[in-house]
Order: structure tokens, then C-alpha cells, then sequence
């Protein structure tokens, strides 16, 4: 049996102490990629090892005792029950040993804190349940949700097993890019409640606060995938919105740059085109499965008390600008999507809802028409 | 006081009424006692069952049993549950049965309030309950409440803060009485210095419980008018901040943890010398130690927001505040060690489960010193490292402790031998799994793993599954528990317990010189004679 051996294994290593395993299992704190995340890991270090000192000491002391006073090995029990000194003495120590780990912990604390002389800047905004990302140096903006293949293995009693996805859970549509060997400043926000944006390689994560700006900050020196997810409860999907950091050297980046632009020029021109229904209803579905399934579910049956079904409803077979209207604005928990998805994408789903889902309405709408109404609503105006 | 003197002048011998309405209307506070322990222990099984439900989803990546909501609502439901329904509770039916037997008093300063704050106990966690069965569900956004996500929890929102309401107004009433009684009704010659441990720890903690309260009860009705009222406290649209809730839900939550640590240290402080047949070692020291950790407990609130984004000093102060913390709480584990050195020890399961206590809840210790490294919480925020932190604090320290407390006590409260072999059948099974159970999430959190996620990546699989099959033979092995409660109650091993039951207890504290079970009214006199082999 590999899982008995494996389980095994694992146990041996458990025994050897936290930081003797590295291969199959991660039983420690990883180094991560930037300065920063090395010197918390050398801190974590430090704590872990006094932490182990002072235990060997104190259980060992323990367990001495307890074998060698006992009743049945005939101690007798001693009387003596005060020792100020001894009492002063186990208190200055381990005050000591506090002001020598604050130190370092301070030190770490001040350059973790110090997002001054950045060379570029990355907004972060938290939404239920995905990531919205905006360069604020050159206007690449866009949303990075869980990758298809996850998303459908995760269902519940999908009966399909998760080891057959590679990353699973922690892969996305669109990962972030950034540029090595530079400062970056990131800055988070949120659409709705508290996100916190973690990627363990990075060394820290930053809470996302409605209404509020926080700040961080990294610098990372190798190429690399670096993958990490949300870590403030923020609802039903908050397992479900991983988060992928992609590190390229200047040229590859300078690159991905120049690609995403040309995308968003792509994108433009296929908004002011005339789209047949069938176009629309057929990319409808992967748009509705990436923004829509979550709440309304991805038969359309929503969740009772909570989230309205798509079937049947009275919004999605009414008025179709009333459908609009609501879907750019949002309506209580349902986000304002005007600012969210490409006038494309935007007419897609309101064409796939209507005619698909077990719905039969028939009509549709194109995306030019909701361009003009994106550029007319306030809430509006970030297309990419 | 007169009224109770006369009363008991005029009808000598009298015990409970007759039937089950004596339980409903007692004013007697090892009734009351009784009643919040067994409640205590129901709650227990609800709030491990709601466990087990986390745990089985957890057995394996992918979603297998519940959908995502629903498991939220699982790990808000055990928490508020097994804190406000088990834990708390549990020690409050301790204070009840003990203090009174402790100080030398005939019961309660209050035993109508006493009566009171358990009935509303009741109230609140069964209206607490019942949103399990409302639209949308019980509430899903953790015990914490963060606005905005509570703000979007279905009907069940204004049910649980009334719920909440209810609680806290309970935890008030039982701390008033357990202060009113320490205060007036102790022995003559039972000096503040020279009371036993279990009841010191208390005393403070019920302070505690009066400050923080209505702290908590206030920022839940701030929840309550931003949702129904169009009040902005924590919507920044209004001019509000989300992150002012967490300041006051941890000013309350912060010292609400030590509400369940510091009586925890007093039982221990109780059993510890009994078994090892010496004094406990430094008193006054632990006196004063308990004493800081509440003061502390008080100014360390926002260490569990680290990653909130607070300024630098902000950071900074609350990082060193918290290290200060380590101190007296080694203070204690020292006295302890010192304690059993150079004694006589015998092993009995309340022993068993003392020690285990002071052994795992260091191990909680030093994951809490650990994680007081401000820029290190950067990484262990929020992942499996904290669950696995405070739930070494809390199941196997406090949880434990109530264990060591029930063995301890149920011979001098039922006058009835527990099976000391299935004691430590129950022990040894409880404390392997406890460790199968939660050492492992040190290991995900470190490696990576956020906690209140109900799926997760593959390479946490194996760690969640020797996690979940400890957890499954932890909840297991309670039954055993349940088991013993019940056989002692019915008669035990049929041995006659003495009025000491532990050799040479009646040194230590006065409940051991009464009878077992002692009469319905503890001390109708003051005794004369005060132990002190306990300081």
C-alpha cells in the first residue's frame, strides 16, 4: 500500500522535527522568493528553535519527575512550596529571551512596512469570488477567477477526482504578471467584504478592506509560478479564489505587456460588430459558468433564500433592458458587473440567460448596444 | 443573609422538591450546577458532532458531503457552540457546584439569578439552534461576525444577535453572583490570600466577563441597526469602517479566550498538588501571574489583525504587548513543574489529564509566542497554524481540564467511585488522538493551507486525513465520558467513596471535608478550621 508507506513516512519524518523534511511532504514554513519572506522564514526560525529549547527544558524537567517522584517508586513528598529567587530568576529569563527576538522582529517588521521608492504600482481589488487586477502604470486591467478544470472537479458530488487537475484550487483563467528584480507596490481594495490576497512565496498577505487602501510591497529575483489563495473568509467560494503570480524577466514581461494591449485593441473592434444570437448564446455559457455558476449555479436552479434562480425568473424572461439595467448596476449582494465584463461578454450572458438555463425568451442584444450603455452609467467606464 | 439564616431555623432537613419541576425552579446552586454541566455536555456532543461534519468534508480534496454555505455554517456553529454553549458553561457549572463548598458558604449569594442566568443560557443557545433551520441558513461568516460578509447572512441575522444578546446578559448575571459570593459569603478567617486557586482564577475571570460583555453585545447591535436601521458604524459608504468592528469584537474577543483559560488554570492549580501530595508551588505568585494575564488580555486585542493594515506603531506596540504575555503564562508552567518535583505522585485519570494540560497547553503557547512575531503572522494569519494553536489551547487545556475536573469532583458529588480503568482507557485514547488530530495543521498551515475552506489542494491531502481519523477517534473516545457520567450518577463501581475521596485532600480545600455527596446546603455553619496546605 503507497498511501500506508507514504502515511508512514510521513510519521518518521514528524519525529525528526519540523525542518528535516523537504521532499514529498512540506512540513515547515517555505523560504519563499524575495528578501523579505527569507528573513521571516529565519525568524521563524529562531522562534521555533528557542520554542523547542525551552520545551526539551521544561518537559524534560517534567518527565523526570514524574518518573522519579512518584509514590510508587516510594518518594516521599517534599514540603518546601516558595523560592523567590528561583521565582525572580524564571522571570527575567524568559524576558531576555522576549527582547532578544523582538530585535530582528522589529527590523523585519519595519523593511516588511516600507513601500516607499516602488517602481511600479499594482491594484488589487477583492470581489465574491475572484480577483480583479489594474496596472496602475500602464492600464492593463482585468479579472483572474479559478480555472475551469477546478472549478467543475469542486462541485459538490462532481465525483471527479482532483488529483486528475494539475494546480487544483490554486489555478487560474488569468494570472498576474510582474516584472522581476523590481519593486512593486501593490494596493488593495474591495468591491464587496474582506478578502486578504496571500502568496506564501511573497512572504505576506494583506487584508482587502470595502472602502479602505492598504499597502504592500515585493520584490522578486527569480522567474517563477507562484501560487496562493484568499484568506479571510469572505463567503461561499472563499476556497474557490486562488491567486497566480507569474514572475518574467524584463524582456518576457515588456512582452506580455505589448500582448495584452494588442488583446484589448482585439476586443474593441469585436464589440462594435454585429453578433448573431446563436454567437452570443454559445459564449454566453463559459462567460455565465466563470461569473454567474457560483450563485445562480450552473443549471441556473440558485440557492433557496439566498441566491434567485436564473430559470424562470422574472427578470431574465421580462424586460431585457431591465435585465440589463440590474446586471450593470447589481442589486444587493449581486455585484455591478458594468465594470466587470467586456461589452462582449456582457451581452453574451444576457443573451445565454434568456435563451438558455431552461429559458426560451428568443431575443438578444448586442454588444455595441450595451458599450453605450456602459459609457452612460457612472458606475461604468473601466472597458477594457 | 438574615432571610437565609431564618429559613433555615425554620425547616431543618429540607432538600429539593419532589419531581421534575425541582430542576426548573432550583435555586440551589449544585442543582444549578448540575444543570449547567449536563447542558455543558450536551453541547459538547452538538458542537463535536458539528466537528465531525468539518472534518469528514475534509477527509478528503474535493466536495463530497455539504456545499460550501453549509460548511461555513459549520465552523460558525461549533465555534459559538462549543464557546459559548460547552466551554463557558461548563466552568460556570463548576463555580457553581465549588465555590460555595470552597469558601465555606451554604450556596450562592444570588440563587434566583443563578436560576435566571442558566434558563437564559438555554434560551440563547437554542434560539442559536433554530437558525440552523431558517432561510438561508444558520449564520456562515465565522464566529468572528465580520461585517460586511454577516451583513449577508439570510434570516438568521437578527436571531443571533438576539441570541448573543441572550448569552452575554446570562454570563453577566452568573459573573455578578460568583463575585457577589466570593466577596460576602466566605468563611471567617478564609482571607483573599488564603483562598484556594479554582476560586481566585474565577473571581478574575468574572471581572473579565463584565467588562467584556457588554463590548460584544454592543458591537453585534451595531451590526443589527446597519442592517435594519440604515446606521453606516462599519459601511464605508456612510463614513464607517469594517475594520472598527474588528477592534471591538477583539477588545471583547481577546480577553473572552482567557474567560475559558484562566478557570482552567485553576483547576489545574487544584489537582496538581492534590496528586503529588505537596503545596502547591508559588501561590501568590500564580496569583498575581493570573492577574497580569488578565490585565494583558485587556491590551493585545489587535494581534489578531496584524494583516489588517495597521500602521507601523500600531503593529509594533500590539507585537510587544503580546510577547509580554509568554511571561507570566510561563510563570505558571514553571510553578506547576515545580509543583510535582520532589513529590509523591500517584496517577489517577484527573492527574493524567492535569498533566497532559500543562504539557499540550504549552505546546498552544508556544505557537501563540510564535505567531505574537508581528511580521511572521504575515504568514501564519488566518491558516491551519492559528486552528492549530487555539485549539491546543482550548481542547486539549480546557477541554481536558473540565475532564480532570469532572473525575476529580463526580466521587465527592455523587458519593460514587468512577471505573479508574475506563478513566484512563478514556484518557490515553483521548490524548493520542487529540495530537493525531491537531499536530498536523501546524504542518498545512505552514505549508500553505488557509483555514475555513471547505476544499482544498492536493498536496494537503494526507495531512487532512490523519487529522480527520484522529478526529474521528477524539469524538469517539468521548463517549466514554458520557458513558462513565452516567455509571458513576447510577453507582459507579459500587465503592464507598470516604469524605476526603484523595488521600489527605481535605488539606488542600474544604469541599473535602463534607460528606459525600455533601448535604443539599453546604455549609449551614462556617467552618472553623481553613486548609492552607494549598498556599
Amino acid at each position: 500500500m503507497k498511501k500506508t508507506k507514504q502515511l508512514f513516512a510521513g510519521l518518521i519524518l514528524m519525529a525528526f522535527g519540523l525542518g528535516t523534511a523537504q521532499a514529498e511532504y512540506t512540513l515547515n514554513l517555505m523560504k519563499g522568493v524575495t528578501k523579505v519572506s527569507n528573513d521571516i522564514y529565519d525568524l521563524h526560525m529562531l522562534i521555533l528553535w528557542v520554542c523547542i529549547f525551552i520545551g526539551i527544558g521544561v518537559f524534560g524537567t517534567m518527565f523526570y519527575s514524574i518518573y522519579h517522584h512518584r509514590k510508587s517508586r516510594g518518594h516521599k513528598a517534599a514540603q518546601f512550596h516558595e523560592n523567590t529567587t528561583v521565582e525572580i530568576i524564571w522571570t527575567i529569563i524568559p524576558t531576555l529571551i522576549l527582547i532578544g527576538m523582538a530585535i530582528p522582529a522589529t527590523k523585519a517588521m519595519m523593511e516588511l512596512d516600507d513601500v516607499q521608492e516602488s517602481e511600479m504600482s499594482i491594484k488589487v481589488t477583492g470581489h465574491q469570488w475572484k480577483w480583479e487586477y489594474e496596472y496602475l502604470d500602464n492600464g492593463i486591467h482585468f479579472f483572474s477567477s479559478l480555472d475551469e478544470a477546478s472549478n467543475k472537479v469542486r462541485q459538490v458530488g462532481s465525483g471527479l477526482d482532483p488529483r486528475s487537475v494539475p494546480n487544483y484550487l490554486l489555478n487560474v483563467d488569468k494570472p498576474l504578471v510582474i516584472p522581476t528584480k523590481k519593486k512593486i507596490r501593490f494596493v488593495f481594495t474591495s468591491a464587496d467584504v474582506i478578502h486578504s490576497w496571500w502568496v506564501p512565496d511573497l512572504g505576506w498577505k494583506k487584508d482587502t478592506n470595502p472602502g479602505f487602501i492598504n499597502e504592500s510591497w515585493t520584490s522578486v529575483d527569480e522567474p517563477g509560478t507562484y501560487r496562493g489563495q484568499c484568506t479571510e473568509l469572505c463567503g461561499k467560494d472563499h476556497g474557490f479564489m486562488p491567486i497566480v503570480v507569474i514572475a518574467m524577466n524584463e524582456p518576457d514581461y515588456n512582452a506580455w505587456v505589448e500582448k495584452q494591449k494588442a488583446a484589448v485593441a482585439a476586443e474593441a473592434g469585436s464589440a462594435s460588430k454585429q453578433w448573431a444570437t446563436e454567437e452570443l448564446v454559445a459564449k454566453g455559457k463559459s462567460v455565465y459558468e466563470t461569473n454567474c455558476s457560483s450563485c445562480h449555479m450552473a443549471d441556473g436552479a440558485g440557492l433557496a433564500g439566498t441566491f434567485p434562480a436564473i430559470k424562470a425568473s422574472k427578470v431574465v424572461t421580462g424586460d431585457i433592458n431591465a435585465q440589463v439595467k440590474l446586471m450593470l448596476d447589481g442589486k444587493g449582494m449581486m455585484p455591478a458587473f458594468g465594470k466587470m465584463l467586456s461589452p462582449v461578454d456582457f451581452a453574451a450572458v444576457v443573451t445565454y440567460t434568456r435563451n438558455g438555463l431552461g429559458n426560451s425568451v428568443g431575443d438578444s442584444i448586442q454588444p455595441s448596444a450595451i458599450q453605450t450603455l456602459q459609457s452612460a452609467t457612472p458606475a461604468a467606464g473601466k472597458n477594457e | 443573609m438574615s432571610a437565609v439564616v431564618a429559613e433555615h431555623d425554620d425547616h431543618h432537613d429540607h432538600g429539593p422538591a419532589k419531581g421534575l419541576l425541582r430542576w426548573v425552579i432550583t435555586t440551589n446552586h449544585k442543582d444549578i450546577g448540575t444543570l449547567y454541566l449536563l447542558f455543558a455536555l450536551a453541547m459538547f456532543f452538538v458542537g463535536g458532532a458539528m466537528a465531525m461534519v468539518i472534518r469528514a468534508e475534509l477527509f478528503e480534496p474535493g466536495m463530497q458531503f455539504v456545499n460550501p454555505q453549509f460548511f461555513n455554517s459549520m465552523t460558525t456553529m461549533h465555534a459559538l457552540v462549543m464557546v459559548f454553549g460547552a466551554v463557558m458553561p461548563a466552568f460556570v457549572g463548576l463555580a457553581n457546584w465549588m465555590i460555595p463548598m470552597m469558601i465555606g458558604a451554604p450556596d450562592m449569594a444570588l440563587p434566583r439569578m443563578n436560576n435566571m442566568s442558566f434558563w437564559m443560557l438555554v434560551a440563547g443557545v437554542l434560539l442559536l439552534a433554530s437558525t440552523l433551520f431558517m432561510e438561508g441558513g444558520a449564520p456562515a461568516s465565522g464566529w468572528t461576525l465580520y461585517p460586511p460578509l454577516v451583513l449577508q447572512t439570510g434570516k438568521a441575522l437578527p436571531f443571533a444577535i438576539f441570541s448573543v444578546h441572550l448569552l452575554g446578559i446570562s454570563s453577566i448575571m452568573g459573573a455578578i453572583n460568583i463575585i457577589a459570593t466570593i466577596f460576602n459569603m466566605r468563611a471567617p478567617g478564609m482571607t483573599l490570600m488564603k483562598m484556594p486557586m479554582f476560586v481566585w482564577t474565577w473571581l478574575i475571570t468574572a471581572f473579565l466577563l463584565i467588562a467584556i460583555m457588554p463590548v460584544f453585545a454592543g458591537a453585534v447591535t451595531m451590526l443589527l441597526t446597519d442592517k435594519f436601521f440604515h446606521t453606516s458604524f462599519f459601511d464605508a459608504a456612510g463614513g464607517g469602517d469594517p475594520v472598527l468592528y474588528q477592534h471591538i469584537f477583539w477588545f471583547f474577543g481577546h480577553p473572552e479566550v482567557y474567560v475559558m483559560i484562566l478557570p482552567t488554570f485553576g483547576v489545574a492549580s487544584t489537582i496538581i498538588p492534590v496528586f503529588a501530595r505537596k503545596p502547591l508551588f508559588g501561590y501568590s505568585s500564580m496569583v498575581y501571574a493570573t492577574a497580569s494575564i488578565a490585565f494583558l488580555s485587556f491590551i493585545v486585542w489587535a494581534h489578531h489583525m496584524f494583516t489588517v493594515g495597521m500602521p507601523i506603531a500600531g503593529e509594533l506596540y500590539f507585537m510587544y504587548a503580546t510577547m509580554l504575555i509568554a511571561i507570566p503564562t510561563g510563570v505558571k508552567v514553571f510553578n506547576w513543574t515545580a509543583t510535582m518535583w520532589k513529590g509523591s505522585m500517584t496517577f489517577e485519570t484527573p492527574m493524567l489529564f492535569s498533566i497532559a494540560f500543562v504539557v499540550l497547553f504549552t505546546m498552544g503557547g508556544f505557537t501563540g509566542l510564535m505567531m505574537s512575531v508581528a511580521p511572521v503572522d504575515f504568514q501564519y494569519h488566518d491558516t491551519y497554524f492559528i486552528v492549530a494553536h487555539f485549539h491546543y489551547t482550548l481542547v486539549p487545556a480546557s477541554v481536558f481540564i473540565l475532564m480532570a475536573a469532572g473525575y476529580f469532583w463526580l466521587p465527592k458529588w455523587t458519593g460514587h467511585m468512577y471505573d479508574e480503568r475506563i478513566g484512563r482507557l478514556h484518557f490515553w485514547l483521548s490524548v493520542v488522538s487529540v495530537n493525531i488530530l491537531f499536530f498536523p495543521q501546524h504542518f498545512l498551515g505552514l505549508a500553505g493551507m488557509p483555514r475555513r475552506i471547505p476544499d482544498y489542494a492536493v498536496q494537503f491531502a494526507d495531512w487532512n486525513m490523519i487529522s480527520s481519523i484522529g478526529g474521528f477517534i477524539f469524538g469517539a473516545s468521548q463517549l466514554l465520558f458520557l458513558y462513565i457520567v452516567i455509571d458513576t450518577i447510577k453507582g459507579g463501581t459500587g465503592e464507598k467513596v470516604t469524605d476526603e475521596v484523595w488521600e489527605d485532600a481535605a488539606k488542600h480545600s474544604l469541599e473535602w471535608t463534607l460528606p459525600s455527596p455533601p448535604p443539599y446546603h453546604s455549609f449551614t455553619t462556617p467552618p472553623t478550621v481553613i486548609p492552607t496546605e494549598h498556599i
